[in-house]
Order: C-alpha cells, then structure tokens, then sequence
C-alpha cells in the first residue's frame, strides 16, 4: 500500500516547521516518528498534501529534572522513555506504560508528543499523561502556550491545537504519591488496548472508555472516600462511553474496566 | 526528490517519489530483495531492517526520511562469506521453516541483543513481539536468539 502522492518538507528546526505549517496550512501534516500517521495514508483515511518531518529536530529529544517536575522533549521516542534512569526513578508509571507501546521497532520510531498530539482514544500514553496531570507545551508563530493535559483531548483524534501549532514539550509533576500501576488488555501482543487502566496514587485514567482518554473520576471520588480498591473500581464504568467494535462489545469494555481498575489499585497499593 | 542513503555501508543516492517507502527504495532501488513487505500494517515484522543500528518497520518509513542516514538489510550481516553469529544460529538452530519472516527476525534479533546481549528466554520472546512467524516456528527462532547471544558472550 502506497500514500497517495505528497510534498516532503524536511524541517531543521521548531521555528521552521511552524513556519512551514503555516504556509501550508490545513494541507500540511507534522510527521514525527510516523507510526500513527503513516499507516493512516497508507490506507488512504489521511491524505495530507504537504508532510512536514519533524525527525530531524534532535533539540526536542530530551527527559530533564526540573525540580518540581520532569521536563520531555515532544520528539522523545518511546524506546527513551521506557529506558530512562530519569523516568525509572521519579515517573516509573511513564518509563513502563511506554515501553508497553506497541514493539521494539514502533518503539524505536515513534515518539511521546506525536502519540499525544495524534489523540487516539486507544493510545497507552495519553491516558498516563493524564492520570499524572501532564501539561503540554505547544508553540505557533505567535508564541508559546501550556495547555493542562485534561483541556487538551477534544474528541476521537481532535485536540485543542490549532493548525500549525507544534507540540514541543510535556511537562509531567513528580506525584505526591509512590503507587502506581498500568494495566492493559489485548487480544494479541502489539494489538491497541482493548481497555487500559493507568493509576498514580489515587489518580485513575482510562484507555479506550470513549472518544478521548478519561479520568475514572466516580472512583477517584469513592477512595476519597475511603473506598477499598474493589469498592472504589466497581465505579470504573460509570461516566465512560466506550464504543462497541469488532474487538469488543461496550458491556465488556466496562465489565474490563471494573477488573483492570481493581487490579490496578491493587498493584498500586502494593508499590505505595 | 532527491534521497541519499548509505545502505549496507554503500551510498545510494536516488531520485524518487516523495511517497516511497523505505522497504521499496530497498528492494526496487537498491535491489536488495531479502527484506520483505508482509502484512504492510507495521504489524508482522517481515520487514524490520536497522535504521543507524536500531530496528525499525520499513513498510512505515520514508525514502525520505532515511535519506541521510544508515540502513542495514539482512544482506549486509555476513563480512567475506562468514555468517553473522544471528544466522549461524538460525542455521544450527533451524531457526527458518518457510523463510519468509527470517530477514526480519534476524534483524529484530541483531537490534534486540545489541541492547541487550544476554537476554532470558522471555525477554527474547518479548523482544520479538513486533516479528510474527506464519509457519508458527518460534520455538527454534527463540532457541536460534538464545544460541546467538552465547556465542557473543
């Protein structure tokens, strides 16, 4: 399968690529790692006119300790967030949801700001990003903005950038609290989750549970009320709106969501 | 436009569609037909080459975005007629049955021992998560991974 024809642009900087997303427009598309896009215009349901590679900007390739909260370059690939010594140490939950992405090869290629900015509902990395209380840094030609990742998430692959803004970096808080968890359901080993689960303390997120990543916010409030991790994922259905599809029924993706959320809790009790 | 590889440690400088694939540049271009398009979806691994010593899916790479780095296919692994210690083992080990995975295991094997040269058996199983076998022949490609590593150890 072949996209249907292009215009490369090879961008050398951030500044660059907003200004070449600027002159092109809604005709143009960022391509970071590839992983989402590509396969997307191989099967022709994406068929940008202009593809600008963001691959050879090396600067937004980094994981920094900034103190209060750790710093990650929107170009960082998976494969250097699952094996940071950073991340091992203060976002374990990060370092080990992503090397859950995909494989070694999708790992070596695809990078954290492209699966954030692509917005699929069924991507590990944006429900982590959101029980963590990510924010996210965009830049356009008029400057920069930071955006709290639960504003971000519009809807099945939309989010609130605009034409031509470049995600350039996720600033991820060091959690109060140790426990974590990630959970994540598949048919077959590289398959999307069929449901995710993603906990950090007593913060829940969910995977696949509807048209963007969801906070599990009925069991958030029943362990602020001291609910026990079984009581507390009994609630991980409600407010969600899970599709059904060929992989699974909405019944089961909430009946998944009430076990993984347990067993979540569970592990990230057991690690707090 | 215009594209500049070094595949195998030989440049290749070509002119192609701004659309072409990796995978295509390496079989039509530069004729190396051992690496194979599979399932074409990122999902099988029949294509898997390195990319600057890393595996990657060359059915979801561009021409274009390789240009100016370094690519290795099965084809470049063994030096003067001497097999790579990975397909000596595949040959001991009866790593193949059909074949058609083989390139790109073999790959997804040399990137995986690369990072980590003594792997157990599960994380040569994880490892290779992203290369699937139609004949189901993963047992002998596992113990062919295992064998490799000792022999570089």
């Amino acid at each position: 399968m072949i996209p249907s024809s292009f215009t490369y642009k090879r961008a050398s900087s951030a500044e660059e690529a907003c200004d070449l997303a600027a002159e092109y427009g809604e005709d143009a598309k960022y391509l970071a790692g590839g992983h989402s896009l590509l396969p997307l215009m191989k099967l022709r349901l994406a068929a940008p006119e202009v593809i600008i590679d963001l691959g050879g900007l090396r600067d937004l390739s980094y994981l920094t300790d900034q103190g209060s909260h750790i710093a990650i370059g929107a170009l960082t690939r998976h494969h250097d967030v699952e094996h940071s010594d950073l991340l091992a140490r203060e976002l374990p939950l990060l370092a080990h949801a992503a090397g859950q992405v995909g494989d070694p090869q999708i790992r070596h290629r695809g990078t954290i700001g492209g699966s954030v900015a692509h917005a699929d509902p069924a991507s590990d990395l944006p429900a982590v990003l959101l029980a963590l209380d990510a924010t996210l840094v965009a830049r356009g030609t008029d400057g920069a903005r930071e955006i709290p990742v639960g504003e971000f998430f519009q809807g099945l692959f939309e989010t609130v950038l605009e034409p031509g803004e470049l995600l350039t970096e996720i600033r991820v808080p060091k959690p109060a609290a140790a426990g974590w968890s990630f959970q994540k359901f598949t048919q077959r080993a590289i398959d999307w989750a069929i449901v995710g689960v993603a906990v950090q303390g007593n913060q829940v997120a969910l995977v696949n549970m509807g048209g963007t990543p969801l906070r599990a916010a009925a069991v958030e409030a029943a362990l602020a009320d001291g609910a026990s991790p079984a009581d507390a994922a009994a609630h991980a259905a409600e407010g969600t709106s899970a599709a059904s599809d060929i992989r699974a029924t909405r019944e089961y993706r909430e009946h998944l969501a009430r076990v993984l959320v347990s067993r979540a809790l569970t592990e990230s009790a057991s690690r707090a | 436009m215009k594209v500049d590889l070094t595949v195998n440690g030989k440049e290749i400088t070509a002119d192609v569609e701004d659309r072409m694939l990796l995978v295509h540049f390496l079989r039509d271009v530069a004729d190396l037909t051992a690496t194979n398009v599979g399932c074409d979806t990122t999902s099988c691994g029949a294509c898997t080459v390195l990319l600057d010593g890393e595996s990657v899916k060359s059915c979801t790479v561009l021409a274009a975005q390789a240009s100016g780095h370094e690519v290795t296919t099965v084809e470049g692994l063994a030096s003067d007629g001497t097999m790579h210690p990975v397909q000596q083992a595949f040959h001991e080990q009866h790593g193949l049955q059909c074949g058609f995975c083989t390139p790109g295991m073999v790959m997804a094997i040399v990137s995986l021992l690369k990072e980590n040269p003594h792997p157990n058996e599960e994380q040569v199983r994880t490892g290779l998560e992203g290369n699937l076998c139609r004949c189901t022949g993963y047992h002998n490609i596992v113990r062919a991974a295992l064998a490799a590593s000792e022999v570089s150890s």
